[in-house]
């Protein structure tokens, strides 16, 4: 088993190398090396500010590194360089204060617009509370009268490494959640516990839920697909083993998904 | 080595630092095993303590020996002044802790918990609160209150009467401080003595007050996020009320047997700059724990 | 008091005291320095070996050899270890090495409180590592100990959170000291801008220090009352908060992150001189930068909570706030690359320890203007591109800085060349090692692994082999620096009392190895 990744790894890292250089963008995530790609306005607003601060940051490292190197090559005792002596220069300092200035600025305007429209939980077609607890997720529809409880399906057999591990091991869960696509739902997040994030990577960005407390956002799926995710804050021993899954589907599915939870409820 | 190094004191190795460190770490473990009900707890605990109080009188006794002895000059003089500055300020973050938690509560999580229809309904909030499943206010020292209810120590009692004790001793410090520069002995250790009592008496009251308010108000460290603060505020203002108390006494044995000199007092200064910030302290408490 | 003078009598110069009790109970500022020094490599150790634990484990998916519980242990005290045990001691240690021999004085302003400092350092080291022996185990919910979670573990989170104590006094005892020294004890004409850079942000450092460590303080006291005396700060049963520790907690976290790295900046601006043989560029804007990040890093703690829920305008606020640390911070990177720009440059190790540094703590501070974006940040917050950042930031800022300020000022301490072609070896094997350990796990935080997690879905599993490879080699390579510094100190040329070249400073004026009592008749700075 470590012998096939290991061998999957050597011819593996080529194509990442390639990829590093020359293929901007979605291509990467394909090999793991990018965001997933977003299914919902804020995940498509996040992947592009990521995308766009990501080239920023690194023309700014490759100027610094090529400065640097130069300097390294160049200037040097060795080709008998005598060093100079200057050792202040208002211009420059007012040149490398100015410039990161302006290109934070750049960054700032489209971030805020961003940031603005992600905490706009209203107008929303439907609320759906979420509580975390110690190790799982409790789904509450509270516009549909549905309720339940979803927590890890992989067997603890390929776990302990007693068992192949399947296509999606650590990212299956017993009972997947369901949302409509081109809707806007509100989630209201809490916590019956410790605290805990809900995050589906290309769902957008992820948010804590506090016993005691409400936090809100908002999902608009764009595509019907099966999405995984993770709890991402530290919530004791199992932390590692609450997924999320989510199902993306029409309208009419999602009614059809409804209206069998509602028969099958106990109630 | 002392002294003939040039003029700046350099003391000798000393043992009690690591002694101290070694008491520090016999109390915390102490404390720990204690709060577990692990056996030896208490006794590692005090075997912690007795090993500070030893040093302290160890320590302090032979710095405040090397002092009476003419080794500080006077850039000594002020490496011990930038130290117990340095030191009140660490001081005043570590209150600023505890008022930041008193603050966070009442402009944000009370609020925040009242406005909460989905978790918390009927739940309104305002101060003093216990919080949603806590007990009911039911206003100032409203005595013998009923199970599920409590009350809270009002302003304009014993605490107006602990703020004047406290500020009074912070005048009379600084007329003592005025006799010790002009040589007048006998002044010196009468308003110091009547600063060490309005000290104790300050302790006192408090007591007082918090056996009321165990006993008959209600007011516990349980009673929510108000019992907390209020315990946590003004508790660790008494031990430093405490701290600062037993530091005046042991500077007014020190006058008695005549030490410091108009010119050389700095242990008198640093015990006196830390009254003042106990008393400073204590005005930003009863502002804002027991008038706001 | 007479016995004690006649003691003073027969004491000389450098009458060295002998044995064990030289080291427990000195009050030389060099002693103290040493001391300092082998405790934090010491818990470097430990911690690294605790890093290997969870790189063992993470190297495949599945649960090979620990538990999570034991797992998230190793995350937790890993971080405290090389945090409080590590990079913060081995920075005190450098300054009771060296700012009294820069500033020109005897020695600390307060010796037998500088000997407190240091020894309150393996008696909460003991609490904390001795924590995990304890029934339950020891604290399992990150260095950040938020409750709830923090309330729920046993004994062993007690005897952290009185570590966290200890430490915090050694830290404030620590700092007052070397303030008192920088303002009190420099010689005559060393005015503050005359300081050397190093003198200048550990006093910056220790401000910071004395603002933020009973902040901590205050708030493990608070979760110390909350898990036993019933109180609920924490609790919004009670009216308390869970979040209300997390703002404590970061107010006093964020500065601390500069606390890590504001004296490493120090030590690059004495090494990338001297090897360039051109004096430092732009000091005054270096203080000044340095002075600006210490009182911003006052009002960005939040942006450690992005996803907390805060209101919009705080998120702004915030994400604002933090934007702009990248301006002094980037003054500070274009003045040593100015400094280095038409040179005489050599690159012995300390060079290539101090220009690795800054490259890669560039890579971290560019991360970390990727996170400051908010929205983005929602995406990166807690998964492994955090890892990789704070890594990026401390190990090679702060860490890399160190190693080469070893091998900088060693010579001068010893009295001994170190062996150059070790410490070239250690110098490529740390590096390299270093970037197969934490440049992959950028990609898998992209990729959506969470961190503090001991099994991960089977995508990830390719970077997480890399990363476990690179991190045993990193580990491993340190072994090489023992040898170097314990052949240093034993045999070795001798070294010169001006050691390099471009050296500059009082200290390179002191005789090779500095005597055990220097400028006990202050010299004059002209």
């Amino acid at each position: 088993m470590i012998h096939s990744r290991l061998r999957r790894l050597i011819s593996w890292m080529p194509r990442a190398l390639v990829g590093l250089l020359v293929t901007p963008g979605v291509a990467l995530a394909e090999w793991g090396l990018n965001f997933p790609r977003p299914v919902s306005p804020i995940a498509q607003e996040q992947y592009d500010l990521h995308m766009l601060i990501t080239w920023i940051v690194t023309v700014i490292f490759i100027i610094v590194f090529g400065i640097m190197f130069y300097s390294i090559i160049n200037h040097r005792k060795s080709k008998g360089v005598k060093a100079a002596q200057f050792s202040h220069s208002t211009k420059a300092e007012v040149i490398w204060t100015v410039i990161p200035t302006l290109i934070l600025l750049g960054m700032a305007i489209p971030s805020t617009k961003a940031l603005i429209m992600m905490e706009d939980t209203t107008e929303s077609n439907m609320t759906i509370k979420v509580s975390g607890f110690q190790w799982g997720w409790h789904y509450e529809y509270l516009d549909h009268g549905i309720e339940f409880y979803s927590k890890l399906s992989t067997p603890r057999a390929q776990i302990k490494g007693e068992e192949p591990k399947g296509e999606h091991y650590l990212l299956e869960v017993d009972k997947h959640m369901a949302l409509p696509v081109g809707q806007k739902v509100r989630f209201l997040i809490t916590s019956h516990d410790v605290i805990h994030a809900w995050w589906v990577p290309q769902l957008g960005g992820k948010k804590d839920g506090f016993p005691g407390f409400i936090n809100e956002f908002w999902i608009k799926p764009t595509e019907v697909g099966t999405y995984r995710g993770q709890c991402s804050e530290l919530c004791g021993k199992d932390h590692g083993f609450m997924p999320i899954v989510v199902d993306t589907m029409e309208q009419v599915d999602f009614d059809a998904w409804v209206a069998k939870q509602k028969s099958a409820a106990p109630s | 080595m002392s002294g003939d190094h040039g003029t700046y004191y350099l003391p000798d190795p000393t043992k009690w630092p690591v002694i101290t460190s070694m008491g520090l770490f016999l109390l915390a473990l102490g404390f720990t095993l204690n709060i577990h009900s692990v056996a030896p707890g208490p006794w590692v605990m005090l075997v912690g303590a007795l090993v500070i109080v030893v040093m302290m009188f160890s320590w302090f006794g032979q710095v405040a020996g090397e002092s009476e002895a003419g080794r500080y000059g006077h850039q000594v003089d002020t490496s011990f002044r930038m130290g117990m500055g340095w030191f009140i300020f660490s001081e005043v973050m570590f209150f600023a802790a505890f008022f930041g938690a008193l603050f966070y509560a009442r402009i944000f999580s009370v609020p925040w918990l009242a406005g909460d229809e989905v978790l918390w309904p009927g739940y309104e909030g305002g101060w003093p609160t216990a919080g949603p499943t806590g007990a009911n206010y039911i206003g100032p020292d409203a005595h013998e209150p009923a199970a599920g209810q409590f009350s809270s120590i009002g302003a304009l009692g014993v605490p107006l009467l602990n703020t004047v004790l406290l500020l009074a001793s912070s005048v009379t410090v600084t007329i003592a401080h005025w006799a010790l520069k002009a040589q007048q002995r006998g002044r010196l250790a009468f308003w110091l003595l009547v600063s060490v009592v309005l000290g104790f008496a300050f302790l006192y009251f408090q007591v007082g007050e918090y056996m009321e308010a165990y006993q008959h108000l209600g007011l516990t460290l349980g009673s929510g996020v108000y019992g907390a603060t209020f315990f946590m505020l003004t508790g660790f203002h008494g031990f430093h009320v405490t701290v600062g108390a037993i530091t005046l006494t042991v500077i007014l044995v020190r006058c008695l047997r005549g030490h410091f000199s108009p010119d050389n007092h700095f242990g008198f200064e640093g015990a006196a700059w830390y009254w003042h910030f106990v008393d400073t302290v204590w005005v930003g408490l009863f502002i804002f724990v027991y008038i706001l | 008091m007479s016995e004690e003078i006649t003691a003073v009598a027969d004491h000389h110069h450098d009458d060295i005291p002998k044995g064990l009790s030289r080291w427990l109970f000195t009050t030389n500022h060099k002693d103290i320095g040493t001391l300092y020094l082998w405790f934090s490599f010491m818990m470097f150790i430990i911690g690294g070996a605790m890093a290997l634990v969870i790189r063992a484990e993470l190297f495949q998916p599945g649960l090979q050899l620990v538990n999570p519980h034991f797992f998230n242990q190793m995350t937790t005290v890993h971080a405290l270890v090389m945090i409080f045990g590590a990079v913060m001691p081995g920075f005190v240690g450098f300054a009771n090495w060296l700012v009294p021999l820069m500033i020109g004085a005897p020695d600390m302003a307060l010796p037998r409180m500088n000997n407190w400092s240091f020894w309150l350092l393996p008696f909460a080291g003991m609490l904390l590592i001795g924590s995990l022996f304890v029934p339950g185990g020891g604290p399992a919910a990150g260095w950040t100990i938020y409750p709830p979670l923090s309330i729920q573990t046993g004994m062993g989170m007690d005897l952290t959170i009185f570590a966290i104590h200890i430490l915090g006094m050694s830290s404030i005892l620590g700092s007052i000291n070397i303030i008192a020294t920088i303002l009190n004890m420099r010689a005559p004409g060393m005015t503050l801008m005359k300081m050397p850079l190093f003198v200048w942000t550990w006093m910056i450092t220790a401000f910071l220090l004395l603002a933020a460590m009973p902040v901590l303080a205050g708030a493990v006291t608070m979760l110390l009352t909350d898990r036993h005396f019933g109180t609920h700060f924490f609790d919004a049963a009670g009216g308390g908060d869970p979040l209300m520790f997390q703002h404590i907690f970061w107010f006093f976290g964020h500065p601390e992150v500069y606390i890590l790295i504001l004296p490493a900046f120090g030590m690059i601006s004495a090494i990338i001189p001297t090897f360039a043989r051109k004096p430092l560029f732009g000091y005054t804007s270096m203080v000044f930068a340095t002075a600006s990040i210490a009182f911003l890093s006052f009002i960005v703690w939040a942006h450690h909570m992005y996803t907390v829920g805060m209101p919009l305008s705080g998120e702004l606020f915030f994400m604002y706030a933090t934007m702009l640390i990248a301006i002094p911070t980037g003054v500070k990177i274009f003045n040593w690359l100015a400094t280095m720009w038409r040179g005489s440059m050599t690159f012995e190790t300390p060079m290539l320890y101090a220009i690795s540094a800054v490259a890669l703590f560039t890579v971290g501070g560019l991360t970390g203007v990727m996170m400051a974006i908010t929205p983005a940040d929602f995406q990166y917050h807690d998964t492994y591109f955090i890892v990789a950042h704070f890594h990026y930031v401390i190990f090679c800022g702060s860490v890399l800085s160190m190693f080469g300020a070893v091998y900088f000022w060693l010579p001068k301490w010893t009295g001994h060349m170190y062996n150059e072609t070790l410490g070239k070896w250690h110098f490529w094997l740390t590096v390299i090692a270093f970037n197969v350990t934490f440049f992959p796990q950028h990609f898998l935080g992209f990729a959506g692994m969470p961190r503090r997690i001991p099994d991960y879905a089977q995508q990830f599993t390719e970077f997480n082999m890399v990363s476990s490879i690179g991190a045993f080699v990193l580990g491993f390579s340190q072994i090489l620096l023992l040898i170097n510094v314990v052949r240093t100190i034993k045999a070795g040329q001798p070294a010169s009392d001006q050691v390099w070249e471009g050296a500059e400073g009082l200290e390179w004026t002191l005789p090779s190895p500095t005597p055990y009592h220097t400028f006990v008749t202050p010299p004059k700075v002209s």
